[in-house]
Protein backbone atom coordinates (compact mmCIF):
# COMPACT_ATOMS: atom_id res chain seq x y z
CA UNK A 1 0.00 0.00 0.00
CA UNK A 2 2.75 2.68 1.08
CA UNK A 3 5.90 3.38 -0.51
CA UNK A 4 9.03 5.51 -0.23
CA UNK A 5 9.86 6.18 3.35
CA UNK A 6 12.26 8.68 5.09
CA UNK A 7 12.82 10.11 8.24
CA UNK A 8 14.20 12.94 10.21
CA UNK A 9 15.34 12.11 13.75
CA UNK A 10 14.67 15.27 16.23
CA UNK A 11 17.27 16.10 18.60
CA UNK A 12 18.10 19.19 18.70
CA UNK A 13 15.42 22.38 18.71
CA UNK A 14 16.53 23.12 15.26
CA UNK A 15 15.37 19.59 13.75
CA UNK A 16 12.21 20.55 14.33
CA UNK A 17 13.01 23.13 11.65
CA UNK A 18 14.45 20.15 9.02
CA UNK A 19 11.62 17.73 10.05
CA UNK A 20 9.02 20.34 8.64
CA UNK A 21 11.09 21.27 5.66
CA UNK A 22 11.40 17.76 4.29
CA UNK A 23 7.77 17.91 5.04
CA UNK A 24 6.88 20.65 3.19
CA UNK A 25 9.11 19.67 0.13
CA UNK A 26 7.51 15.81 -0.29
CA UNK A 27 3.71 17.61 0.28
CA UNK A 28 4.79 19.75 -2.66
CA UNK A 29 6.09 16.63 -4.93
CA UNK A 30 3.14 15.19 -3.91
CA UNK A 31 0.88 18.24 -5.52
CA UNK A 32 -0.40 19.31 -2.84
CA UNK A 33 -1.18 23.22 -2.41
CA UNK A 34 0.24 26.01 -0.50
CA UNK A 35 -1.75 26.27 1.49
CA UNK A 36 -2.10 22.26 2.88
CA UNK A 37 2.04 22.69 2.33
CA UNK A 38 1.42 25.34 5.01
CA UNK A 39 -1.09 23.22 7.21
CA UNK A 40 1.30 19.87 7.10
CA UNK A 41 4.36 21.98 7.77
CA UNK A 42 2.71 23.27 10.80
CA UNK A 43 1.24 19.92 12.05
CA UNK A 44 5.27 18.51 11.82
CA UNK A 45 6.05 21.41 13.47
CA UNK A 46 3.98 20.97 16.55
CA UNK A 47 4.30 16.88 16.16
CA UNK A 48 8.37 17.49 16.26
CA UNK A 49 8.31 19.94 18.92
CA UNK A 50 6.38 17.91 21.30
CA UNK A 51 9.24 15.38 20.80
CA UNK A 52 11.68 17.72 21.49
CA UNK A 53 9.63 19.29 24.13
CA UNK A 54 8.59 15.91 26.24
CA UNK A 55 10.19 13.60 25.20
CA UNK A 56 13.81 14.67 24.42
CA UNK A 57 14.28 12.87 21.13
CA UNK A 58 12.77 10.56 18.69
CA UNK A 59 12.10 10.92 14.78
CA UNK A 60 9.46 12.20 12.31
CA UNK A 61 8.88 9.68 9.54
CA UNK A 62 7.04 9.98 5.92
CA UNK A 63 5.35 8.02 4.04
CA UNK A 64 3.24 8.29 0.47
CA UNK A 65 0.32 6.47 1.22
CA UNK A 66 -1.87 5.25 -2.03
CA UNK A 67 -4.93 3.54 -0.79
CA UNK A 68 -8.22 3.23 -2.81
CA UNK A 69 -7.44 5.28 -5.30
CA UNK A 70 -5.99 8.19 -2.75
CA UNK A 71 -3.08 9.27 -2.80
CA UNK A 72 -1.93 11.03 0.53
CA UNK A 73 1.20 11.57 3.39
CA UNK A 74 1.49 10.15 6.04
CA UNK A 75 3.68 11.42 9.00
CA UNK A 76 4.65 9.39 11.78
CA UNK A 77 6.36 10.97 15.02
CA UNK A 78 7.55 8.36 17.39
CA UNK A 79 9.47 8.27 20.39
CA UNK A 80 10.64 6.45 23.53
CA UNK A 81 9.55 9.57 25.54
CA UNK A 82 7.39 9.37 28.93
CA UNK A 83 4.72 8.66 27.30
CA UNK A 84 0.68 10.61 27.57
CA UNK A 85 -0.97 9.87 30.74
CA UNK A 86 -4.51 11.38 29.61
CA UNK A 87 -4.86 11.09 25.82
CA UNK A 88 -8.05 12.06 25.95
CA UNK A 89 -7.27 15.57 27.85
CA UNK A 90 -4.22 15.60 25.80
CA UNK A 91 -6.63 16.13 22.82
CA UNK A 92 -8.90 18.71 24.61
CA UNK A 93 -8.10 22.54 23.61
CA UNK A 94 -6.26 24.75 26.02
CA UNK A 95 -4.87 21.80 28.10
CA UNK A 96 -1.13 21.52 28.65
CA UNK A 97 1.28 20.28 30.87
CA UNK A 98 3.95 22.55 29.91
CA UNK A 99 2.46 26.14 29.92
CA UNK A 100 1.62 26.51 26.37
CA UNK A 101 -1.08 27.07 24.47
CA UNK A 102 -2.25 23.64 24.63
CA UNK A 103 -3.41 23.84 20.68
CA UNK A 104 -1.18 21.40 19.42
CA UNK A 105 -2.26 18.02 19.35
CA UNK A 106 -6.10 19.08 18.89
CA UNK A 107 -4.85 21.21 16.61
CA UNK A 108 -3.10 19.03 14.57
CA UNK A 109 -6.10 16.94 14.08
CA UNK A 110 -7.85 19.72 12.28
CA UNK A 111 -4.71 20.33 10.42
CA UNK A 112 -4.98 16.77 9.21
CA UNK A 113 -7.32 14.07 7.58
CA UNK A 114 -6.57 11.11 9.41
CA UNK A 115 -4.93 11.54 12.93
CA UNK A 116 -4.51 8.35 15.38
CA UNK A 117 -2.75 8.18 19.02
CA UNK A 118 -1.11 5.27 20.66
CA UNK A 119 0.85 6.28 23.58
CA UNK A 120 1.91 3.88 26.95
CA UNK A 121 3.13 5.82 29.59
CA UNK A 122 6.81 5.06 30.48
CA UNK A 123 7.11 3.34 26.61
CA UNK A 124 6.63 6.30 24.96
CA UNK A 125 4.11 7.58 22.13
CA UNK A 126 3.26 7.45 18.42
CA UNK A 127 1.37 9.35 16.45
CA UNK A 128 0.01 9.01 13.00
CA UNK A 129 -1.67 11.85 10.76
CA UNK A 130 -2.66 11.49 7.04
CA UNK A 131 -3.42 14.23 5.12
CA UNK A 132 -5.44 13.24 1.35
CA UNK A 133 -4.36 15.16 -1.73
CA UNK A 134 -7.43 16.16 -3.21
CA UNK A 135 -8.19 15.57 -6.90
CA UNK B 1 61.33 -2.59 12.33
CA UNK B 2 59.68 0.39 11.92
CA UNK B 3 62.68 2.41 10.24
CA UNK B 4 63.43 -0.13 8.24
CA UNK B 5 59.81 -0.75 6.85
CA UNK B 6 59.91 3.07 6.71
CA UNK B 7 63.31 2.16 4.30
CA UNK B 8 61.37 0.43 2.29
CA UNK B 9 58.10 2.52 2.04
CA UNK B 10 60.38 5.56 0.97
CA UNK B 11 62.55 4.16 -1.30
CA UNK B 12 59.74 2.77 -3.28
CA UNK B 13 57.96 5.37 -3.18
CA UNK B 14 57.50 5.98 -6.41
CA UNK B 15 56.29 2.27 -6.77
CA UNK B 16 53.72 3.09 -4.24
CA UNK B 17 52.66 6.18 -5.54
CA UNK B 18 52.15 5.02 -9.01
CA UNK B 19 49.41 2.59 -7.75
CA UNK B 20 47.63 4.44 -5.10
CA UNK B 21 47.00 7.45 -7.99
CA UNK B 22 45.44 4.48 -9.84
CA UNK B 23 43.42 3.20 -7.21
CA UNK B 24 42.40 7.28 -6.52
CA UNK B 25 41.66 7.92 -10.18
CA UNK B 26 39.01 5.12 -10.70
CA UNK B 27 37.22 6.35 -7.09
CA UNK B 28 36.73 9.75 -9.21
CA UNK B 29 34.57 7.82 -11.49
CA UNK B 30 31.59 6.49 -8.81
CA UNK B 31 31.38 9.38 -6.41
CA UNK B 32 31.64 13.00 -5.25
CA UNK B 33 34.33 14.49 -7.14
CA UNK B 34 32.78 13.92 -10.40
CA UNK B 35 32.46 17.96 -10.84
CA UNK B 36 35.69 18.33 -10.35
CA UNK B 37 38.08 18.35 -13.22
CA UNK B 38 40.35 16.20 -14.31
CA UNK B 39 43.54 18.31 -14.06
CA UNK B 40 42.91 19.85 -10.83
CA UNK B 41 42.23 16.24 -9.42
CA UNK B 42 45.27 14.80 -10.83
CA UNK B 43 47.69 17.35 -9.17
CA UNK B 44 46.09 17.52 -6.01
CA UNK B 45 46.75 13.64 -5.76
CA UNK B 46 49.87 14.13 -6.28
CA UNK B 47 50.59 16.67 -3.86
CA UNK B 48 48.28 14.85 -1.35
CA UNK B 49 50.86 11.51 -1.96
CA UNK B 50 53.79 13.96 -1.70
CA UNK B 51 52.33 15.41 1.65
CA UNK B 52 51.38 12.10 2.91
CA UNK B 53 55.13 10.90 1.91
CA UNK B 54 57.30 13.63 3.19
CA UNK B 55 55.29 13.14 6.37
CA UNK B 56 56.09 9.90 6.61
CA UNK B 57 59.61 10.78 5.93
CA UNK B 58 60.18 13.68 8.53
CA UNK B 59 58.05 12.62 10.81
CA UNK B 60 55.89 15.51 11.98
CA UNK B 61 56.27 18.27 9.18
CA UNK B 62 53.10 20.20 9.90
CA UNK B 63 53.39 22.91 8.24
CA UNK B 64 53.02 21.19 4.37
CA UNK B 65 50.16 19.06 5.72
CA UNK B 66 48.37 22.41 7.24
CA UNK B 67 49.02 24.39 3.96
CA UNK B 68 47.17 21.24 1.72
CA UNK B 69 44.34 21.03 4.32
CA UNK B 70 43.61 24.69 3.95
CA UNK B 71 43.68 24.76 0.60
CA UNK B 72 41.21 22.13 0.22
CA UNK B 73 39.15 23.40 2.34
CA UNK B 74 38.99 26.69 0.73
CA UNK B 75 38.52 24.72 -2.21
CA UNK B 76 35.89 23.17 -0.98
CA UNK B 77 36.69 19.57 -1.64
CA UNK B 78 34.80 16.94 0.79
CA UNK B 79 36.57 15.71 3.42
CA UNK B 80 35.69 12.09 2.36
CA UNK B 81 38.52 12.79 -0.34
CA UNK B 82 41.11 12.75 2.26
CA UNK B 83 39.59 9.81 4.30
CA UNK B 84 39.24 7.46 1.51
CA UNK B 85 42.52 8.82 -0.45
CA UNK B 86 44.30 7.51 3.24
CA UNK B 87 42.79 4.40 3.76
CA UNK B 88 43.44 3.92 0.27
CA UNK B 89 47.17 4.77 1.24
CA UNK B 90 47.30 2.24 4.17
CA UNK B 91 45.75 -0.39 1.95
CA UNK B 92 47.97 -0.38 -0.92
CA UNK B 93 51.29 0.50 1.54
CA UNK B 94 50.63 -2.52 3.24
CA UNK B 95 49.99 -4.54 -0.05
CA UNK B 96 53.31 -3.49 -1.03
CA UNK B 97 55.40 -4.41 2.10
CA UNK B 98 53.79 -7.73 2.24
CA UNK B 99 54.71 -8.17 -1.72
CA UNK B 100 57.96 -7.54 -1.09
CA UNK B 101 58.79 -9.59 1.77
CA UNK B 102 58.75 -13.33 1.39
CA UNK B 103 57.10 -15.19 3.87
CA UNK B 104 54.86 -12.86 6.73
CA UNK B 105 54.17 -14.57 9.78
CA UNK B 106 51.05 -13.33 11.77
CA UNK B 107 53.38 -11.69 14.48
CA UNK B 108 55.13 -9.62 11.87
CA UNK B 109 51.66 -8.93 10.04
CA UNK B 110 50.40 -7.40 12.83
CA UNK B 111 53.83 -5.41 13.51
CA UNK B 112 53.39 -3.91 10.13
CA UNK B 113 49.48 -3.05 10.18
CA UNK B 114 50.60 -1.25 13.60
CA UNK B 115 53.57 0.85 12.08
CA UNK B 116 51.33 1.95 9.04
CA UNK B 117 48.26 2.59 11.41
CA UNK B 118 50.94 5.20 12.96
CA UNK B 119 52.10 7.00 9.85
CA UNK B 120 48.39 7.17 8.45
CA UNK B 121 46.61 8.17 11.54
CA UNK B 122 48.63 11.12 12.86
CA UNK B 123 47.83 12.76 9.18
CA UNK B 124 43.86 11.52 9.30
CA UNK B 125 43.72 13.03 12.67
CA UNK B 126 45.14 16.35 11.75
CA UNK B 127 43.04 16.62 9.08
CA UNK B 128 40.05 15.92 10.34
CA UNK B 129 40.93 18.32 13.24
CA UNK B 130 41.39 21.15 10.58
CA UNK B 131 38.04 20.09 8.52
CA UNK B 132 36.11 20.38 12.05
CA UNK B 133 37.85 22.98 13.24
CA UNK B 134 37.04 25.23 9.90
CA UNK B 135 33.36 24.18 10.01
CA UNK B 136 32.72 24.80 13.88
CA UNK B 137 34.25 28.06 13.09
CA UNK B 138 31.73 28.78 9.76
CA UNK B 139 28.59 27.32 12.32
CA UNK B 140 29.66 30.11 14.86
CA UNK B 141 30.04 32.85 12.45
CA UNK B 142 26.70 32.00 10.80
CA UNK B 143 25.11 31.70 14.42
CA UNK B 144 26.30 35.34 15.39
CA UNK B 145 25.10 36.81 11.65
CA UNK B 146 22.05 35.22 12.58
CA UNK B 147 21.40 36.40 15.81
CA UNK B 148 22.33 40.00 14.67
CA UNK B 149 19.49 40.19 12.48
CA UNK B 150 17.09 37.95 14.41
CA UNK B 151 14.55 40.90 16.02
CA UNK B 152 15.60 44.15 14.57
CA UNK B 153 13.40 47.54 15.61
CA UNK B 154 12.94 49.71 13.56
CA UNK B 155 11.58 53.82 14.62
CA UNK B 156 10.28 54.71 11.40
CA UNK B 157 8.14 57.45 12.85
CA UNK B 158 7.69 59.60 16.46
CA UNK B 159 5.66 56.25 18.03
CA UNK B 160 5.59 54.11 15.71
CA UNK B 161 7.52 51.41 15.79
CA UNK B 162 8.08 48.44 13.17
CA UNK B 163 10.03 44.94 14.04
CA UNK B 164 10.19 43.18 10.37
CA UNK B 165 10.31 39.49 11.62
CA UNK B 166 12.10 36.95 8.76
CA UNK B 167 12.95 33.03 8.98
CA UNK B 168 12.15 30.51 11.84
CA UNK B 169 11.55 31.54 15.48
CA UNK B 170 13.24 29.00 18.07
CA UNK B 171 12.99 29.38 21.61
CA UNK B 172 16.32 31.71 21.62
CA UNK B 173 15.05 33.83 19.17
CA UNK B 174 11.63 34.28 20.60
CA UNK B 175 13.44 35.58 23.79
CA UNK B 176 15.34 37.90 21.92
CA UNK B 177 12.61 39.78 20.39
CA UNK B 178 10.49 39.90 23.43
CA UNK B 179 13.47 41.49 25.29
CA UNK B 180 14.23 43.89 22.17
CA UNK B 181 10.60 44.65 21.88
CA UNK B 182 10.22 45.69 25.06
CA UNK B 183 13.61 47.87 24.69
CA UNK B 184 12.84 49.25 22.16
CA UNK B 185 9.31 50.33 23.45
CA UNK B 186 10.76 52.31 25.76
CA UNK B 187 14.01 53.38 24.27
CA UNK B 188 11.91 55.34 21.19
CA UNK B 189 9.15 55.77 23.26
CA UNK B 190 6.49 54.09 20.76
CA UNK B 191 3.06 54.24 20.99
CA UNK B 192 2.07 51.50 18.55
CA UNK B 193 4.65 48.70 17.32
CA UNK B 194 3.73 46.83 14.25
CA UNK B 195 5.15 42.80 14.10
CA UNK B 196 5.82 42.05 10.91
CA UNK B 197 5.45 37.97 10.26
CA UNK B 198 5.49 37.89 6.53
CA UNK B 199 8.86 36.14 6.50
CA UNK B 200 7.76 33.43 8.71
CA UNK B 201 7.56 30.17 7.27
CA UNK B 202 5.30 28.66 9.82
CA UNK B 203 3.88 29.94 12.44
CA UNK B 204 2.72 26.67 15.14
CA UNK B 205 1.44 26.94 18.41
CA UNK B 206 5.03 27.80 20.37
CA UNK B 207 5.70 31.20 17.67
CA UNK B 208 1.97 32.40 18.16
CA UNK B 209 2.55 31.52 22.01
CA UNK B 210 5.77 33.92 21.92
CA UNK B 211 4.08 36.82 19.95
CA UNK B 212 0.71 36.77 22.02
CA UNK B 213 3.32 37.00 25.35
CA UNK B 214 5.15 39.75 23.70
CA UNK B 215 2.42 41.72 22.54
CA UNK B 216 0.48 40.98 26.22
CA UNK B 217 3.73 42.45 27.24
CA UNK B 218 3.88 45.67 25.14
CA UNK B 219 0.07 46.56 26.34
CA UNK B 220 1.77 46.46 29.98
CA UNK B 221 3.91 48.78 29.39
CA UNK B 222 1.49 50.91 27.50
CA UNK B 223 2.02 50.43 24.08
CA UNK B 224 -0.39 48.71 21.24
CA UNK B 225 0.95 46.00 19.53
CA UNK B 226 -0.30 45.35 15.65
CA UNK B 227 0.24 42.14 14.27
CA UNK B 228 0.68 42.62 10.22
CA UNK B 229 1.79 40.27 7.34
CA UNK B 230 -0.42 37.28 8.34
CA UNK B 231 -0.49 35.55 4.90
CA UNK B 232 -3.44 33.71 3.90
CA UNK B 233 -2.30 29.94 4.22
CA UNK B 234 -0.82 31.66 7.47
CA UNK B 235 -4.13 32.56 8.57
CA UNK B 236 -6.11 29.36 8.10
CA UNK B 237 -3.47 27.17 10.02
CA UNK B 238 -3.60 29.75 12.62
CA UNK B 239 -7.89 29.28 12.46
CA UNK B 240 -6.99 25.03 12.31
CA UNK B 241 -4.79 25.63 15.63
CA UNK B 242 -7.39 26.97 17.40
CA UNK B 243 -5.39 29.95 18.58
CA UNK B 244 -7.12 33.00 19.60
CA UNK B 245 -5.21 36.00 18.04
CA UNK B 246 -8.36 38.21 19.16
CA UNK B 247 -6.64 39.84 21.81
CA UNK B 248 -5.08 42.52 19.54
CA UNK B 249 -5.56 43.95 16.02
CA UNK B 250 -4.33 41.96 13.19
CA UNK B 251 -3.89 43.44 9.60
CA UNK B 252 -2.62 41.57 6.20
CA UNK B 253 -0.36 43.92 5.48
CA UNK B 254 2.14 45.78 6.95
CA UNK B 255 0.38 49.09 5.04
CA UNK B 256 -2.93 48.71 6.24
CA UNK B 257 -1.05 48.35 9.47
CA UNK B 258 0.92 51.29 9.39
CA UNK B 259 -2.67 53.23 8.33
CA UNK B 260 -4.15 52.01 11.59
CA UNK B 261 -1.09 52.94 13.73
CA UNK B 262 -1.68 56.38 11.98
CA UNK B 263 -5.39 56.23 13.45
CA UNK B 264 -4.27 55.60 16.37
CA UNK B 265 -1.48 58.28 17.15
CA UNK B 266 -4.08 60.44 15.58
CA UNK B 267 -2.58 60.95 11.69
CA UNK B 268 -3.13 60.29 8.90
CA UNK B 269 -1.17 60.90 5.50
CA UNK B 270 -3.01 63.58 3.02
CA UNK B 271 -1.92 63.56 -0.36
CA UNK B 272 -0.86 67.29 -1.41
CA UNK B 273 -2.85 68.43 -4.44
CA UNK B 274 -2.14 70.94 -6.95
CA UNK B 275 -4.51 73.32 -5.38
CA UNK B 276 -2.67 73.31 -2.41
CA UNK B 277 1.04 72.85 -4.10
CA UNK B 278 -0.38 75.69 -5.77
CA UNK B 279 -1.57 77.78 -2.33
CA UNK B 280 2.04 76.54 -1.34
CA UNK B 281 4.52 78.18 -3.73
CA UNK B 282 2.29 81.13 -3.57
CA UNK B 283 2.93 81.45 0.34
CA UNK B 284 7.25 80.57 -0.79
CA UNK B 285 6.53 83.75 -3.35
CA UNK B 286 5.36 86.00 -1.17
CA UNK B 287 8.48 84.99 1.72
CA UNK B 288 10.74 86.05 -1.33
Amino acid sequence: MSKTQSCVHIKKEWDIVGARQMGREKAKELGFGTVNQARIATAISELARNIYLYAGTGKISYEVVNDMNKLGLKIIASDDGPGIADISKSMEDGFSTSGGLGAGLPGVKRLMDDFDIESEEGKGTTITAIKWVRK
Amino acid sequence: MPESLRRIVVENSDDISKSWLEEIEKKKEDDYTSTISNELYQTTNREFVNVIFSSINRQRNTTALNDFSERLINLGWPLSYITDGLQTFRRVTIDFILSQSEKVDSENLSRILSVVDDWVEPIINQLVNEYSGSWENTVSLQRLALQELSAPLIPVMENITIMPLIGTIDTERAKLIMENLLEGVIKHNSEVVLIDITGVPVVDTMVAHHIIQAAEAVRLIGATCILVGIRPEIAQTIVNLGIDLSKFPTKSSLRKGFNTALKITNREVVELTKEKEKELTAILDSLK
